[in-house]
């Protein structure tokens, strides 16, 4: 398996040589370059799938970890050092399938998105650079690897939402994005020196003997950690960048800010998962109630947006929600007692990650179609672009988890999980995925259906997307509608065991229940023309609906709290102090400085027989304080 | 006498030793198209010389002659690394080398500065004062006739001057010291002589007048002042050899001297080393501030991070000679980058060295300007450059031995140095001149230099298996 070093070493490549060449490379030959690596990287995922699942179990029952390349980068003395390597267990080659895979989507789909944009190949060269971060992430061999690919996917999102730089929303966006991420990840670092410092080790799996001593301490580590992974995954109250980061050209936002970066919270208390259980399964619990408190809000949010890809980008907050929850709800690591949450965690990952990706990829080909994200300028679409509302209405149906298509299969092993906990989580999260089918709906009918904004498309017809563009959308609808169907427990589970799934009906029938009358509800208020129904609500609601809008106001509470009392109460003192005391006493050293150096100048006269005295009377002067102590 | 001993231990001498007799052959036998081939050759030489010698064949302590010549695996990796150093000058010295006053007698500009190897190499191996005091006179006086290499310059001329004459005081005195260590023990042997070492009033005054002749190599405080005159006049690829490689070397020496003969008297020598250490880093840091000519200025640069060299040497550990060994390869790299874009700029401007001519070089040689910052912010230990990682293990190798106000200081002259080395970047990219240097193409030799000085920057810090195979052979108190 020694191949797997391409996986990432070739992304590095592509990145290196697209960004120093730049304009030199033709826009057609950087894109190329781009996607054939990327191409690569598929293909070598899927070998290396193949042939890590196709290598079987060991006599335990479980699928062997492996590790093969490995150097150790920085030792800090004794047992402790930072590796660098490549690690492959069953979540960390699901993944690589699920990154290279929506990546050479995005990839080719960029040519007809990106066509004519000026930094093409820069925009290349940075999904280069994230690709290359995002694999090297999941496959660390240990926290402080997956620590610096965290923060190299953080500078890629950062660079890709900004990626118009000249456009001032696009800048405060990736601004916001960076500093909010940076800020959850100071908790992810002190988490790790902790982690590291109690048990000597940076290893995912430390000695259970280490442990003993450091168990007092591992909870605070593993919770701190999780607030780093709250900040990439976008969790309440750290969700603020997200919706944000949808400056960022549409495919970037399929790509990072839907199927891959966006989840590597979930991934990381994945990966911590056994200790996580082991020694801090209150912090677990924690992590639940966050994720379900998210999950909610995000789901009320979406369904009053008007622009798509906010709705999308709640709608992805709201689905990380579910994830979050479906490991937090896990209180054993087997699958059969309590653990299943973990399967379901990973599995909805992996399907919410083509039928989201799917979601974004169509959005942007109907933003490319109408020239806006607002829904006004929509609306009756489905005649205009076929394959975009085909393809788009399946992953509504995914999202909304009707059956076959694999939204459900992940959805209700979620949902029986969550009931496994405690019944009202199950009706909690049951009630959300109701109204994921209602504002899923709510946006598809908006969309391709109700008011048409005539004026607006007799101006300019909209058209369907070129096929570079609509390749992707349909070979992810493809995945999206067999996906379900992979029997998923047999790769991936909480004690690595083969676990079958079984669908739970009266869990199934619930939730199926429940998203159609969500998705009949949305059918009601807004496939027809006019909205009587939807505008009435909205009037006679109109407190609850503006503050939905406004996001209940959590931005401006930020705005308030970092405005009005950290940069007005702590700062503005602050720099004063800087700035009078603190720079004043520099000015004086600097000042002394060049006086005395004026006063010394003497000494490099240039005459070398002043040299020789000053080096003679130097020696004898040194000679005479040694003598002296 | 087993010869083939010297053969397997001394190697490295002798295969330079080779190298500089066929090349003063060569030099007097080639035509005119041999010497126009003569520069791809010895570089060629030099580079398989380099990569041969670059890992120690033998991994124990040897030592033959008697024990005038000792062989250790950190000292091969030293003498690589000196040996690296060398190639990077030569590789930059082609466009210099090529000008008509200087073309004539390019054979021996090779000849004399691998001279000035052969006795670094020497002086580095020494397990005899006497041995070592031949190296250090070998890498001394062919030094001095290549600071005077452009000897129809008044500048150059008179730099030469400076340095023998200062070399032979420095010589002198660290002659008197030995002989007071001679006469109080009775060896010149490095092995034998600490057992006769106590800490008496003449062995301090041998220990300072010792230290004053690798001082003057090394150019601490305050036996520096010929550096700066002769760092200005010397041609600028002898200026960076002088700045580097025979730095290196005396540090070195020091450090094993130190170690190995003087180690009843740490404490001694350890105060000797604060005081200079702080009176180099400073006095260096207060003259580069003012300094107005490129050349000058990186002299007291050099002065100053000879002052950053000994915070390695004080601690005498291990740890502390890998760290020393470290930093001076980076210094090597980011050093030698700096001359080689001075010296590719002086040949192709007319000599402008001044800190004002290289106002607005960015918009002119944008990679020349980018390279030159790199160098400079390497130098003045910025992340994640090569720089900052071997300022951070010197300043943690003395930290380890206790000296805590020490490296305190050390870091406030690390904060002066980045204001001086900051200003050349905001000359180069900040101010505006309406008369910049004039775009040109370098020639390919320095190229290839430059672009190995910039990997170094780059890398070193990064790939931490260099500071580790350091680490498997140093060696302290």
């Amino acid at each position: 398996m020694e191949y797997t070093i391409f996986i990432l070493l070739l992304p590095f490549l592509s990145f290196i040589l697209t960004g120093l060449l730049g304009t030199k490379l033709k826009p057609v030959a950087a894109g190329t370059v781009g996607t054939v690596v990327t191409g690569i990287v598929a293909a070598l995922s899927y070998l290396t799938a193949f042939s890590y699942f196709g290598a079987g179990r060991n006599a335990d029952g479980i699928f062997p970890v492996q590790i093969p390349w490995n150097m150790e980068w920085l030792p800090f003395g004794g047992n402790l050092h930072i590796d660098i390597g490549i690690l492959l267990d069953p979540i960390s080659v699901m993944m690589l399938v699920v990154i290279s895979t929506v990546s050479l989507m995005v990839h080719i789909y960029s040519f007809g998105y990106m066509k004519g944009e000026t930094g093409f190949q820069r925009y290349y060269s940075f999904l280069s650079l994230f690709t290359m971060s995002m694999l090297g992430l999941v496959v660390a061999t240990n926290i402080f690897q997956m620590y610096i690919f965290w923060e190299l996917v953080g500078v890629s999102s950062y660079l890709l939402i900004g990626f118009y730089y000249t456009r001032k929303e696009a800048i405060a966006a990736s601004k916001k994005a960076f500093i909010v991420t940076r800020f959850a990840d100071l908790g992810f670092l002190v988490g790790i020196l902790i982690y590291g410092f109690y048990t000597g080790s940076f290893s995912f799996t430390p000695d259970s003997a280490v442990i003993g001593s450091a168990r007092v301490f591992l909870p605070l580590a593993l919770g701190l950690m999780f607030i780093g992974g709250a900040g990439k995954s976008a969790m309440f109250p750290l969700h603020i960048w997200l919706p944000d980061a949808m400056e960022g050209p549409t495919p970037v936002s399929a790509l990072i800010h839907a199927a891959t970066m966006v989840v590597a919270g979930v991934y990381l208390v994945a990966r911590m998962f056994p200790l996580f259980i082991g020694y801090a399964p209150e912090v677990l619990h924690i992590t639940a109630y966050v994720g379900a408190f998210t999950a909610l809000y995000a789901a009320v949010v979406a369904c009053v947006q008007s622009d798509i890809k906010r709705v999308l980008a709640f709608s992805t907050i709201s689905q990380i929600g579910f994830m979050i929850v479906a490991l937090g709800v896990c209180t054993s690591a087997d699958p059969h007692e309590g653990g299943l949450g973990y399967m379901a965690s990973m599995f909805h990952l992996f399907t919410h990650a083509m039928f989201k990706a799917l979601l974004f990829l169509g959005a942007g080909c109907i933003i490319h179609a109408v020239h806006s994200n607002e829904m006004s300028a929509m609306g009756g679409l489905r005649k205009y672009m076929p394959v975009t509302h085909i393809t788009f209405l399946v992953a509504c149906l995914a999202i909304a988890g009707i059956w076959p298509l694999s939204g459900f299969f992940s959805k209700d092993e979620i949902l029986a999980a969550c009931f496994g906990f405690s019944p009202v989580m199950g009706w909690i999260m049951t009630a959300i995925a109701g109204l994921t089918a209602f504002y899923m709906f709510r946006l598809y009918y908006c969309i391709f259906w109700g008011r048409e904004n005539k004026e607006l498309h007799a101006e300019h017809k909209p058209h369907e997307a070129p096929l570079t563009m609509t390749v992707p959308l349909v070979f992810l609808a493809i995945v999206t509608l067999l996906a379900g169907w992979i029997p998923f427990g047999e790769f991936v589970s909480s004690n690595g065991q083969a676990y079958r799934i079984h669908i739970d009906w009266s869990v199934a029938a619930t939730s199926l229940c429940v998203a159609a009358a969500g998705i009949a509800l949305a059918t009601w208020m807004y496939l027809r023309e006019d909205r009587k129904i939807a505008d009435g609500l909205a009037s006679r609601f109109s407190g609850l609906h503006k503050a939905a809008y406004h996001r209940f106001y959590i931005d401006e509470i930020y705005q308030f709290i970092t405005h009005r009392i950290i940069f007005a109460c702590i700062s503005t003192p602050v720099a004063w102090f800087d700035r009078h005391v603190v720079d004043g006493f520099m000015n004086l050293l600097a000042w002394i400085s060049n006086k005395v150096s004026w006063m010394i100048r003497g000494m490099q006269s240039g005459y070398v027989q002043r040299y020789g005295i000053w080096f003679l009377g130097g020696a004898l002067g040194l000679t005479i304080v040694l003598l002296l102590i | 006498m087993d010869y083939s001993a010297i053969f397997s231990y001394m190697y490295t001498e002798i295969a330079l030793a080779g190298i500089i007799v066929a090349a003063l052959l060569y030099d007097l036998i080639a035509g005119k198209k041999g010497r126009r081939a003569f520069h791809g050759i010895m570089c060629t030489v030099l580079l398989l010389f380099t990569a041969g010698t670059a890992f120690p064949f033998h991994k124990e302590t040897a030592s033959i002659f008697g024990g005038m010549y000792v062989y250790d695996p950190m000292y091969v990796i030293v003498k690589s690394v000196l040996a690296a150093g060398t190639l990077i000058v030569f590789l930059t010295s082609d466009s210099w080398l090529r000008k008509e006053d200087t073309e004539f007698k390019r054979g021996e500009f090779y000849v004399l500065t691998l001279s000035t190897l052969l006795g670094m190499d020497f002086m580095v191996s020494a397990g005899h004062f006497l041995m070592f005091f031949i190296g250090l006179e070998l890498a001394s006086v062919p030094m001095a006739c290549l600071v005077a290499f452009d000897k129809y310059k008044h500048n150059s001329a008179e730099a030469g001057a400076k340095y023998i004459l200062s070399a032979l005081f420095a010589s002198g005195l660290m002659l008197y010291g030995i002989s007071f260590l001679y006469g109080t023990t009775g060896t010149l042997y490095f092995d034998d002589m600490s057992a006769g070492i106590n800490g008496s009033a003449l062995q301090i005054l041998a220990l300072v007048f010792f230290f004053t002749g690798l001082g003057f190599k090394i150019s601490l405080v305050p036996f520096h002042l010929w550096t700066a005159d002769t760092y200005e006049g010397a041609p600028t690829s002898v200026t960076s050899y002088l700045s580097v490689v025979s730095k290196a070397a005396a540090a070195f020496s020091l450090m094993v001297i130190l170690i190995k003969v003087f180690a009843p008297m740490t404490e001694y020598w350890q105060m000797l080393l604060y005081i200079v250490i702080v009176l180099s880093i400073t006095v260096a840091n207060l003259f580069a501030i003012r300094q107005k000519n490129l050349k000058r200025f990186l002299a007291f640069s050099s002065i100053s991070q000879a002052g950053y060299i000994m915070l390695a040497v004080i601690s005498g550990t291990p740890y502390g000679m890998t760290s020393l060994v470290f930093y001076v390869l980076v210094y090597m790299v980011a050093n030698l980058a700096a001359f080689g874009v001075i010296s590719a700029v002086e040949q192709n401007s007319g000599g402008k060295v001044g800190m004002d001519d290289y106002n607005g070089l960015y918009r002119t040689n944008p990679k020349l300007a980018v390279i030159m910052m790199l160098a400079l912010f390497s130098l003045a230990g910025i992340p994640p450059f090569a720089g900052f990682f071997s300022k951070f293990f010197i300043f943690a190798a003395a930290f380890d031995q206790g000296f805590h106000v020490l490296v305190f200081i050390a870091l406030i002259n690390t904060v002066i140095s980045l204001y001086y080395y900051l200003l050349v970047v905001k000359a180069m990219f900040i101010t505006p001149n309406e008369n910049p240097v004039a775009p040109f193409r370098s020639d390919r030799s320095t190229r290839i230099g430059l672009v190995l000085c910039l990997a170094g920057i780059l890398a070193l810090g990064i790939a931490s298996s260099v500071f580790d195979g350091i680490s498997l052979y140093s060696f302290g108190l």
